[in-house]
């Protein structure tokens, strides 16, 4: 599903260095990406999402290369193919939930809305448990809520692969162990893949592997 | 479309923000085209009825008092002359004279007393009734029917001057007999009366009992074989009726009554250069003008300021739209993260382009139906504003 070689990549102006040797995820696998902040768990979804290019190596999602790619096919392949799910949940103020939802689809012609697709989207927040609450905004959810609705915006387009960007950091105790059992359940239910990264210690034994930071870390690294 | 949608929602959650702007935007691109539809009307209103007038007789003074006075009834009387004037003009031979004398008011509208001549001078035609033929009588303009309801059969009262102007103007009530077809001039906005009748008004003339009939004697202060003199309990006519008419009389000498203006119409041009040459000696007490000249003047002076203005518009037109590329700007810093989550997800470079241009598109289109608008509205009521604003 994944695959990582001899990567490496550095900010310009600072002694970060990211170096992976190797790193391969199976295809349904729950991986989740721990290490000290500053130790580049969210540079390397940013590589493997193609926001940001490496200096070197090769990053493989299936049979496409996402270093080869151009800015525009390096867009387009992640709307289709990546769901991001992140720490402060990135949802649209002005938009009520269920344009929140079908967002990818306003925003990029990669992706066509269609009844189907709306229907769709009222189903996953059915799943959610956010059904009734599709015309409200951002702002007038909790924060539970405000993760689900980035849940099914990231889950939407069916993604194969699912980033998690301390997606439960935000969240009371009671909140994390629900968010993820229900990213773990639409993940499974989407048969994608999931990297998660997160610093709750407590929700480790949940993933299917962990892989810890600090062994890819280059030298001067901060 | 999606991207029309975006923006959409966008304006309408920050509804107070984007009024503000739409607003703004809306003034800036209204106001000097309202001006320039006001001083095309103007242009229109003040020099087609200078032009159509070929020279204007008057007392010595205020040129332009004497020109809104007598071609636009403005309520600024100028120094009187009397109608020994409208007898040389006629001795003269060289023009036809049109006396006016417009001093009073109806209900907010002018009362312009003058001769049948005037009707035809100025084409007015009849929509309804008759012209006026007795004392007392009014044709008023379309504009005065139709605001004030009025039609043949129908009567109007003057207004007093002054509400202690007790032994002056006398509130004269006028029959309508006719209404005059619009012809989105001045005239729209007059009563028409015959000079006589504003001469009543004027309390030169009136109508009372025969104080040589009456028997009761508190109403009469002296009486001997030359004449009788009446007490002021003696009942004065407010109305001109069939059975009073006869009753109304004048005193004094008729060339001495008063007019405010006459309109002088050349037989020829070279009439008209020697009547003008005529009125230039600086010892007369009359003055003979070209409408248009005077006119043309006040033109001259309201373009003058309408470059003023202009230069105001374009300064405070650059500083609003400084101000609003300020408030794209800071819209754009305050939606970094959204444009950063978008990216993330996979936005297109174009559709971020197209979802800002869209927010800019609706605010100018909505502000641009908006302008329209205005400027319709203006331009619609045009008429009435430049009367407002540049005649009375």
């Amino acid at each position: 599903m994944l695959s990582i070689n001899a990567l490496e990549f550095g900010y310009p102006d600072s002694d970060f260095r990211l170096a992976i040797d190797s790193l391969d995820v199976t295809a349904g696998e729950k991986l989740a990406v721990i290490g000290p902040s500053g130790s580049g768990k969210t540079t390397l979804l940013n590589l493997v999402s193609g926001i940001i290019s490496p200096d070197r190596g090769e990053i493989r999602v299936n049979d496409t290369q996402i270093e080869g790619l151009s800015d525009a096919a390096r867009r387009d392949f992640r709307i289709n193919h990546i769901g991001f799910v992140f720490q402060d949940f990135e949802l649209i103020d002005y938009l009520d939930v269920f344009d929140n939802i079908i967002h990818p689809y306003r925003i990029s012609r990669a992706l066509q809305l269609t009844a189907a697709v709306r229907e769709r989207a009222r189903e996953l927040a059915a799943r959610a448990d956010i059904g009734d609450k599709l015309k409200r905004h951002a702002g007038e959810l909790s924060q539970g809520e405000k993760q689900r609705v980035a849940i099914c915006r990231a889950l939407l387009p069916g993604p194969k692969l699912v980033f998690a960007d301390e997606a439960t950091g935000n969240l009371d105790p009671p909140n994390k162990g629900r968010i993820l059992d229900l990213l773990f359940d639409s993940v499974d239910a989407h048969e994608a893949t999931l990297l998660a990264v997160t610093h709750d210690h407590e929700l480790l034994p949940r993933f299917d592997r962990v892989i810890d930071f600090l062994d890819f870390r280059g030298e001067g690294g901060g | 479309m999606h991207a029309l949608y975006l923006a959409w929602q966008y304006l309408v959650f920050h509804r107070l923000r984007t009024l503000t702007l739409i607003a703004c935007v809306t003034l800036i691109a209204a106001l000097p085209l309202s001006l320039e539809v006001l001083l095309d009307e103007s242009e229109r209103q003040l020099l087609s009825r200078a032009q159509s007038t070929p020279l204007l007789l008057g007392a010595k003074g205020s040129a332009l008092d004497l020109v809104m006075n007598a071609l636009y009834f403005d309520d600024e009387v100028p120094e009187l002359v009397s109608m020994r004037a409208v007898d040389e003009l006629w001795d003269s031979g060289l023009a036809d004279p049109v006396p006016l004398y417009v001093r009073f008011s109806a209900r907010g509208f002018p009362i312009a007393g003058t001769t049948l001549d005037y009707f035809d001078f100025r084409g007015l035609e009849l929509a309804e009734g008759r012209q006026v033929a007795l004392l007392g009588e009014a044709v008023v303009g379309a504009t005065v029917a139709e605001e004030l309801g009025l039609g043949p059969g129908d009567t109007l009262l003057s207004s007093p001057q002054t509400v202690f102007d007790l032994a002056g103007v006398y509130p004269l009530k006028m029959n309508i007999v006719g209404v005059f077809e619009r012809s989105f001039t001045p005239d729209d906005l007059a009563v028409f009366v015959d000079i006589k009748t504003a001469w009543v008004i004027e309390g030169i003339g009136h109508g009372h009992q025969d104080v040589s009939q009456v028997t009761d004697n508190t109403l009469i202060m002296q009486r001997d074989e030359t004449g009788v003199v009446a007490s002021p309990k003696l009942f004065q006519y407010n109305e001109i009726t069939p059975d009073n008419i006869d009753s109304f009389h004048f005193h004094g000498d008729t060339g001495a009554y008063p007019v405010t203006a006459v309109i002088a119409i050349p037989h020829d041009v070279r009439a008209g250069t020697i009547l003008r040459g005529r009125y230039l000696e600086s010892e007369g007490l009359q003055q003979i003008i070209v409408p248009e000249k005077v006119i043309d003047g006040l033109l001259q002076n309201i373009f003058r300021i309408k470059n003023v203005l202009d230069a105001v518009i374009v300064i405070v037109g650059a500083a609003t739209l400084l101000a609003l590329l300020l408030v794209f700007a800071l819209s754009l810093r305050l939606r970094q993260r959204e444009l950063q989550t978008i990216y993330k997800l996979g936005c297109s470079r174009a559709t971020t382009a197209y979802l800002l241009g869209a927010e800019i598109l609706i605010i100018g289109a909505v502000a641009g139906v908006l302008c329209l608008a205005a400027v319709f509205a203006v331009e619609a009521q045009g008429s009435d504003i430049v009367r407002a604003l540049f005649i009375n």
